[in-house]
């Protein structure tokens, strides 16, 4: 009898989180599925490659997808370098104790600081102070900062999950720990480094909030030439043409293109991201 | 030679070790330095002043106050401390009705004069005229304090493009973005919890690996994607289910935020699950405890401050959630009465308005301000989450 309760408490409470589970996968069928559903008939060769017309009624998202690649470049160029060069202190040179806890602590609030904020920041630092103006620099730099931590935390753990004997077998050779860490661990720890940065591209080519003030224009007619130029951007594209103008009917089907694009960054990177490590670790266990 | 390109590189690389620590630091200084200013402008309007009758003894006027007499809710002098005589308003586009266009003159070079013998004149009146139409010191002046701390922090409107006085009270922002996180992490929990669990001690490995990247996903959909998805289908659905005469709500705003809170608290509880030793769960097992028994009699109470991290991250996620909010809850400044209602929080103001805010000016600043609050909540959520784990490993 009690056996029984007990098995059908049981079954009750698994089954709830096993229909509940099932309806969270739900939610992001519903939401990919409706873009997609909503959006394929948008996209066509002409829309990916011509600039918005008619006061963005008609046309295509052509300087949006240019911007977004460069704001993806221009802030990957920026914080993978100074991210891998974070990680590398924190896990190889930074003394043990309070110095790399701090920096962790501060790592951590960085990444929980909200994307806003980094707007608020990106404008009165490289916009206003530095004088860049609303510009892609200015864009990239403080999308670089927002993804930093990111980046340092997949550095870090890629670092840490190489064996330290092989660091201590390239010293014994008479390496120096530069020479160490150039020749035997980076080249090791390179593939997670590397699914990490595409994980924070990914999370560049989505933020709006940072850009608004940053980077982002409204409706450019020409490609930016510089990187002191104003340029277009996906999801900040999205934004305006879902939530103002004047004629809405002809602005959704082009917002639902714009939606599925974006949906397919996201999939694209996060498919790349997961094949690289699967491969890699194949490629990893027959070494 | 070798040696010292090694410490050059060296200096580098604790260079970019202390660079997040600089940036704090940085947003710190610079949001600081642009958001205080605030305190130092003055209530009512620049080049401007509020003249009364010289009998009138109110000397004082918050800018709640002030509003209230500019939108006639305040109508009587004792009201505000003055005595009982009903308040006549003037503003500037009122001159005409006065004085004909022949007694202002060509270049309105008349109008100070005649302004002021108004003043003059007249008991209950309180004028807002540039402070050049007032001639003679014959008047009385209303004293124009700074922006007080009280009046952004307690104050119960913000509309900052108000005149004579812009009123930034922070209150309905604050309450906004409180009730729709609040909310948010209440639909999530149910939700992420149930996952968490699934995932940690339920499904089989094979679901676990269908599972994972589904989650990560949901966290990688922009939000952007996620307003507009919110938009177009969540408003609407609300809209018809509670009878709302607009869709856009606290509630939309809610529903959204929870969808976007779940990764977080799911990925979070689910490593404090797994961290459950596995002695504590064969022990429970031996005992003749159900699988289930020994989830939330030992594994659950174990991880129980993993799992508040996860909830008090989700939190902090929701508050900082700036363009899905924006699109989805109506952006009506004021406190809310209930979550079915249109409302507005602070990262929704901040993006909304910082486009057409002067730069330097008091709006400008107010919404500086109110990224230093958003700052200093998210610092305030990481130390919690901090100060929580590291009660976990004691």
């Amino acid at each position: 009898m009690i056996n029984n309760r007990k098995h059908f408490s049981q079954s009750i409470a698994f089954g709830t989180f096993r229909f509940l589970s099932l309806m969270v996968a739900g939610i992001l069928f519903a939401i990919l599925g409706f873009i997609i559903y909503k959006g394929i008939g948008v996209i066509n060769w002409e829309f990916l490659t011509t600039a918005p017309t008619d006061g963005m009624t008609a046309g295509g998202i052509w300087p949006a997808i240019v911007g977004t690649f460069y704001l993806m470049v221009g802030s990957a160029l920026f914080a993978f370098p100074v991210g891998v060069m974070s990680g590398i202190y924190m896990n190889e040179y930074a003394p043990r104790g309070w110095v790399v806890r701090f920096i962790r602590v501060m790592t951590n609030n960085l990444s929980g600081i909200p994307s806003i904020v980094f707007g608020l920041f990106g404008m009165a630092l490289f916009v206003n102070y530095l004088g860049f103006g609303d510009s892609i620099l200015a864009g990239s730099l403080t999308l670089g900062l927002l993804c930093v931590p990111l980046v340092i935390r997949t550095t870090e753990e890629a670092l840490k999950a190489i064996p330290d004997n092989l660091r201590e077998g390239s010293r014994a050779l008479g390496a120096t720990k530069l020479q160490t860490i150039w020749h035997v661990i980076l080249p090791m720890a390179m593939p997670n480094v590397i699914t990490g940065l595409i994980l924070a591209m990914g999370r560049v080519s989505g933020e709006t909030a940072p850009i608004l003030f940053t980077c982002a224009a409204y409706f450019l007619p020409k490609l930016p030439n510089s990187v002191f130029d104003q340029c277009m951007a996906l999801p900040y594209h999205l934004y305006v043409i879902s939530t103002s103008g004047t004629n809405m009917d002809a602005q959704l089907p082009l917002a639902y293109g714009t939606a599925l694009v974006l949906i397919v960054i996201i999939l694209f990177v996060n498919l790349l991201a997961n094949a690289l490590r699967k491969y890699f670790e194949k490629k990893v266990k027959t070494n | 030679m070798k040696r010292i390109f090694e410490k050059i590189v060296e200096g580098l690389l604790t260079c970019s070790g202390f660079l997040t620590s600089i940036t704090i630091l940085l947003i710190v200084v610079f949001l600081f330095s642009e958001a205080f200013g605030l305190f130092k402008s003055k209530v009512i309007e620049d080049g401007y002043v509020l003249a009364l009758h010289k009998t009138n003894q109110v000397n004082d006027l918050s800018p709640a106050q002030i509003k209230g007499i500019f939108d006639e809710e305040i109508t009587n002098w004792k009201e505000v401390g003055g005595e009982d005589l009903p308040i006549k308003l003037f503003r500037l586009e009122d001159v005409t009705h006065y004085f004909s266009e022949e007694q202002l003159g060509a270049t309105y070079e008349r109008a100070g004069e005649l302004i002021t013998q108004l003043v003059e004149k007249t008991p209950g009146i309180v004028a807002f005229v540039p402070k050049k139409f007032i001639v003679r010191s014959d008047v009385h002046l209303v004293h124009d304090h700074t922006i007080s701390i009280k009046d952004v922090f307690a104050g119960a409107e913000w509309f900052p493009t108000a005149t004579p006085a812009a009123q930034f009270g922070f209150l309905p922002l604050i309450t906004g973005t409180l009730w729709v996180s609040l909310f948010a992490i209440l639909i999530a929990l149910p939700f992420g919890l149930s996952v968490a669990i699934y995932m940690a001690e339920v499904a089989d490995h094979r679901v676990r690996n269908l599972l994972k990247p589904i989650i990560e996903l949901l966290s990688g959909i922009p939000s952007v994607v996620y307003g507009f998805f919110g938009l177009i289908v969540i408003v609407p659905i609300l809209q018809n289910v509670f009878k709302l005469p607009v869709g856009e709500s606290g509630l939309a705003g809610s529903v959204v935020l929870a969808i976007m809170a779940l990764p977080t608290i799911i990925t979070v509880t689910e490593d404090a699950l797994r961290n459950c030793p596995r002695a504590m769960r064969e022990a429970s097992l031996a005992l003749g405890a159900s699988k289930w028994q020994t989830i939330y009699k030992v594994v659950i109470p174990y991880s129980v401050s993993g799992i508040t991290s996860g909830v008090v991250l989700g939190i902090g996620r929701a508050i900082g959630e700036t363009m899905a909010v924006l699109m989805v809850t109506g952006n009506a400044a004021v406190i809310p009465h209930s979550i079915l209602e249109p409302l507005r929080t602070i990262p929704a103001t901040i993006a909304a308005e910082l486009g057409e805010a002067p730069a330097g000016g008091a709006h400008y600043q107010a919404l500086f301000l109110l990224g230093v609050v958003l700052f200093f909540i998210s610092l305030l959520i990481n130390f919690t989450v901090e100060a929580v784990s590291a009660r976990q490993w004691k």
